[in-house]
């Protein structure tokens, strides 16, 4: 018995905390959803969606954790990179000559 | 039955994946009801990183050391590194661009 199939109390397993937990992090994704899609500015946006790409990488985690599939660490790992080039490559390309960073 | 040692393992996950799901719905407070860019900016950095920081510290107890542990561990240190930075680079944008940070008495945006 691995310790994800340890049970909690009242018959709930590690396994099944982190699946909730899971479904509560893409319910708040979905909630900055509308931050994404109504936000006056184009930065609002960008802003939006780099907070839910974090909130992709933990539901990632979780899921590796919980389901035993540790090749979905390695997507989240891809998708943290991702997330991280595309808010600095936005925010470069929306200022003239680009001296964010 | 797990002995004493996995007990307070299994606590830690369950106390670490409210912390995350707490700090994560802070952020997402801040984010949709804060006035500017630039407050929402500052909430996106510190209360989402820490909530994706707790949550990712719940997967590595998990998963253990010998197992897939270490690369969680390098994508929590990851996320903490590149989120704030996201974040500062985001409101500079913001700032190059032109729009004025909210005061008080001026319209929500």
């Amino acid at each position: 018995m691995t310790l994800v199939d340890a049970t909690i109390v009242a018959g709930y397993t590690v396994a099944d905390v982190l699946l909730y937990a899971a479904a509560g992090f893409a319910v708040l994704a979905i909630g900055m959803l509308y931050r994404a899609v109504k936000g006056p500015t184009m930065q609002d946006r960008v802003l939006a969606v780099n907070v839910l790409g974090t909130n992709t990488v933990v539901i990632l985690g979780l899921l590796a954790a919980a389901l035993g599939e540790p090749t979905f660490l390695d997507v989240a790992l891809v998708y943290a990179l991702l997330n991280f080039l595309m808010a600095i490559a936005i925010s470069k390309f929306t200022v003239e000559r680009g001296g964010v960073l | 039955m797990i002995d004493a040692i996995e007990t307070v393992r299994v606590g830690l996950i369950v106390v670490f994946v409210l912390l995350g799901l707490f700090f994560s719905f802070v952020s997402m407070v801040g984010v949709l009801r804060l006035p500017d860019v630039y407050s929402r900016a500052h909430t996106a950095s510190q209360a989402d990183t820490l909530g994706a920081g707790f949550g990712l510290a719940a997967v590595a107890l998990t998963v253990g050391w010998e197992g897939a542990g270490f690369k969680s561990v390098l994508l929590l240190f990851f996320i903490f590194v590149t989120n704030p930075t996201a974040a500062h680079g985001i409101a500079r944008a913001a700032f190059e661009e032109g729009i004025v940070p909210w005061t008080e008495g001026d319209e929500r945006r």
